[in-house]
């Protein structure tokens, strides 16, 4: 049985960037991925590389991965198309552009050099926008990159500087012994290794459940949508307050945008976008660039990530199982941050620490969530209505400031399907 | 009433809508064309009527009489002419219209989608004046037009002498035939090839018309390049004679192609499952001997399964619409269905004796091309960047080389380019292609104006 530092299971950007980083501070490093690097959430997602937006307790993660986005050149000898065009989000009523203001202030400590723009310069800046627009937000030093790219190119980089990366290899027995951890593979392969990294993505939770820690993830797929190659016009990167849609335009011409949801399953491992999500998309996309009537879709996809009851992921060491570290349930915004988070795993992995904060990415919230979980059920159920979950805490305390009333209820609603799920399991 | 809908109304979907009506049921047909007949029997439109025996030849007695049917069924079917099935999964159909975008479901389906051209990719081929042969056919039977006052016809199969004897009979002063089959293959084809009966005889009908009238005909060329003239047109194609020697011919137009490629993306993303067929080197539906598909309520028929002609697809629409019947309980189907598969098997063996004999599909072509060479022209993909994701990358499946490099990306959705992407694949991996697997069906299947969502948001 060959033995490692440190195996990481999952292939997407985070796996494969720990894997990186790992192996260039000496590490014998072991990849293990199930199906092709990079083939699920990593690669399949918008490919917004997106600070601005940002729940404030993920700006420190972050800020530290634009830096290595910024270096991927030297790092990986290919910079996966990234582009540094700015973000801009867009306002379509006084009260977002208000949130936007609030969002700036929040966060100017992380040097986001946000710059609000009204109504009359949003016009003059993007002539192309549609006439509901009432202002926005600018990041300039945001952009977007091609997610097909970027898991196997870290993984590559990986691979050179001396990690072991293995494809088709799915991990179906683990065992920890306080010590080590044993891993078999289908195929019947076994390894050991010191430190585990579980980067499995939307099948997080399906590994910490191993190690007696259960985890509500939940599954999500993008639907994505893609135009023909149009002369190019669009040059940032375009969000919408509350998230609605998101468009950019690569240089090569084709549009890529995204809004709402397809189908997702776990178990079969297959995500389609759906033809209603889709036209609805089309629908907002020609409400944000009227200009955009004359394309024609040529492709849609989706993937599957993984969603977490609060909207922001687990980053951290297990709660039950020294030398374990999560990180997965990026609910659909872990490709900017997945560089910075392979970083702070390879630090928590060789030195128990990271100067990143990553306290609110704690397994341990859902521990304690799930017990006032069960009391918030318990309320519902005794009270007959929703009124119950207003009484519960744990949910609604993670959600970004300006998270609107509407969103946080759906939010509070998935957390309460997890409940229930739990409750009576 | 059971909802039955068919895909496609050339002579497979026409064929099985005829006997759903004739037993009782009122069948949906979505067909994109504004008319019925599918690419073989396309009809033009009444201002540019022409003879039919112009336009079909030796077929034109067997057009009309499916037109005739057709335009008999008119007023017992759900006829959706102009209209593309974009998306689709479980028992949902997506398409689009003139008057925009809507749904329907399904409780029985028949896909008869047909086929396009097989394209491989030689230098020269992104230029303007060069065709596909169903192109430059489309161009002469719906349009009235040639491709070009002086063309050369190139690539092998059947069609390649039908089109330049259509040409020829339209007036049109062809160039050149230019079959990368050699004549020996041709006839050592031949006895089987009978099981076509006279299809055979057509054949040679038209090479000898066509050597009659001049028309340069060679076997076992080898394609070099298509060269421009002054400006960016086509001027001159260069090949390899069977014997070795360079040769050019001058010329102003192409039609170029290397035999068929059923169109699948409806079936692909219904998730039927797919065999390997290694005499036509594609990946087709797998369907029994009714024509049934893997997926429940799903019926196959045509050259969007088996690649066999105009003639087989009438008999295998006929057979889905009897497997339909049958299965629903209406009545038993299996004599008649045994009857039609004696006759479907004949057209089988002609279709194997031409593409293992008479027609070989030359990849060699594809998986000897130059570094250079474009394969993708929707996302200016070369060759060279695809082995470089083969060899460089160790990327030996189709759909990773596409992620990797955009090859099929693009505005086609690789039904162009996936036929030369996938024998280089196979070829720089070092595998057979059975081995590089296919590309994934994506929504939409062929490109959807976005346009159509904003007019059904006005209504």
């Amino acid at each position: 049985m060959t033995s490692y530092d440190v195996a990481i299971i999952g292939g997407g950007i985070v796996g494969s960037s720990a894997a990186l980083h790992l192996a260039l501070r000496g590490s014998r490093v072991l990849l293990l991925e199930r199906g092709r690097i990079g083939s699920q959430a990593s690669g399949v997602n918008y490919g917004g590389v997106r600070r601005q937006g940002r729940h404030v307790a993920e700006l420190p993660i972050a800020v530290r991965s634009r830096k290595i986005w910024e270096r991927l050149p030297e790092l990986l000898g290919t910079d996966c198309e990234f582009a540094v065009s700015g973000h801009l989000k867009l306002a379509v009523t006084e009260a977002q552009m208000a949130e936007l203001q609030v969002y700036a202030r929040d966060t100017i400590e992380f040097g986001l050099d946000l710059e609000l723009i009204g109504k009359q310069e949003i016009r003059r800046r993007y002539p192309y926008l549609g006439e509901n627009v009432v202002g926005g937000s600018f990041c300039p030093g945001d952009g977007h990159a091609n997610p097909r790219l970027v898991a196997p190119a870290f993984a590559r980089a990986a691979a050179k500087a001396g990690a072991e990366a293995v494809e088709a290899a799915e991990v179906v027995q683990l065992a920890a012994d306080g010590k080590s951890f044993d891993l078999r593979l289908a195929d019947g392969r076994s390894f050991r290794a010191a430190r585990l990294i579980n980067a499995a993505g939307a099948w997080g939770s399906k590994i910490a459940e191993t190690f007696g820690e259960s985890i509500p993830e939940d599954v999500m797929a993008p639907n994505m949508a893609v135009t023909e190659p149009l002369p190019y016009f669009i040059v940032p990167n375009i969000g919408v307050c509350g998230g609605g849609i998101y468009l950019r335009q690569i240089p090569r011409g084709n549009v890529i945008f995204g809004a709402g949801e397809g189908r997702a399953d776990r178990d079969t491992i297959r995500a389609r976008p759906l033809p209603e999500v889709t036209a609805e998309a089309a629908r907002l996309a020609l409400a944000l660039v009227p200009r955009l009537s004359s394309a024609h879709i040529i492709r849609t996809w989706s993937g599957i990530e993984g969603r977490m009851p609060d909207g922001i992921p687990v980053i951290g060491p297990s709660t039950s199982t020294p030398g374990l570290y999560h990180a997965f349930g990026f609910c659909g915004h872990g490709f900017q941050l997945g560089p910075a988070v392979g970083a702070i795993l390879a630090d928590l992995a060789l030195d128990g620490e990271t100067t990143t904060p990553i306290d609110p990415f704690s397994v341990a919230r859902f521990v304690k969530a799930e017990n006032s979980l069960n009391t918030a059920v318990r309320f519902q159920a005794e009270s007959g209505g929703r009124r119950g979950l207003h009484g519960s805490r744990g949910a609604a305390e993670h959600l970004p400031r300006s998270t609107p009333g509407s969103v946080k209820a759906a939010y509070l609603d998935s957390f309460l399907r997890h409940l229930h799920i739990t409750y009576r399991g | 009433m059971l909802k039955i809908v068919i895909v496609g109304a050339g002579p497979a979907g026409v064929r099985a809508a005829e006997r759903l009506v004739r037993a009782g049921h009122r069948p949906v047909v979505i067909d994109e064309n504004v008319a019925a007949g599918g690419q073989i029997y396309r009809r033009p439109p009444a201002e540019l009527h022409r003879d039919p025996k112009d336009l079909y030849g030796f077929e034109a007695e067997r057009a009309c009489k499916l037109h005739r049917t057709f335009d008999e069924l008119a007023g017992s079917i759900d006829y959706r002419p102009s209209t593309s099935v974009w998306s689709a999964e479980g028992r949902r159909l997506d398409v689009i219209d003139r008057d925009g975008a809507s749904h329907l479901l399904w409780d029985r389906l028949i896909l008869a989608t047909g086929a396009m051209d097989r394209v491989i990719p030689i230098p020269g081929w992104d230029m303007p004046g060069v065709f596909t042969l169903g192109g430059a056919q489309v161009s002469m039977k719906y349009q009235a037009c040639a491709i070009g006052a002086r063309p050369v016809f190139l690539g092998t199969g059947p069609l390649l002498y039908l089109i330049a004897y259509q040409y020829m009979k339209a007036g049109v002063d062809v160039a050149a035939v230019l079959d990368t089959a050699p004549l020996s293959g041709k006839v050592r084809a031949a006895p089987t090839m009978m099981a076509g009966g006279t299809a055979l005889l057509k054949g040679l009908y038209y090479v000898a018309r066509l050597v009659a009238a001049g028309v340069t005909i060679r076997s076992g060329i080898t394609p070099v390049a298509i060269d421009a003239s002054s400006g960016q047109r086509v001027g001159v194609v260069r090949y390899t004679t069977g014997e070795g020697k360079i040769t050019t011919i001058a010329c102003d137009a192409v039609g170029m192609g290397f035999g068929l490629r059923s169109e699948t993306q409806l079936a692909d993303l219904l998730d039927v499952q797919f065999d390997f067929d290694p005499s036509l080197r594609q990946w087709l539906p797998a369907v029994d001997a009714w024509g049934r598909s893997s997926v429940e309520g799903i019926y196959l028929a045509g050259d969007g399964m088996q690649l066999a002609g105009a003639q087989a697809a009438e008999l295998s629409g006929a057979r889905a619409a009897e497997a339909v019947l049958h299965d629903i309980g209406q009545y038993d189907a299996r004599r008649i269905v045994r009857s039609l598969n004696r006759r479907i098997d004949r057209w089988l063996r002609f279709r194997d004796a031409m593409a293992s004999r008479a027609f070989p599909f030359p990849h060699q072509l594809a998986q000897q091309c130059d570094d250079s060479l474009m394969i993708c022209r929707c996302e200016g993909i070369a060759a060279g960047a695809m082995r470089e994701a083969v060899r460089g990358q160790g990327q030996a499946e189709i759909n990773r080389v596409k992620a990797f490099t955009r090859v099929g990306m693009g505005r086609c959705q690789g039904r162009v380019c996936q036929t030369a992407a996938a024998e280089i694949t196979a070829s720089a991996a070092g595998l057979d292609i059975s081995m590089v697997s296919r590309l994934r069906g994506q929504a939409p299947i062929k490109p959807l104006p976005m346009a159509v969502f904003r007019e059904e948001a006005a209504q």
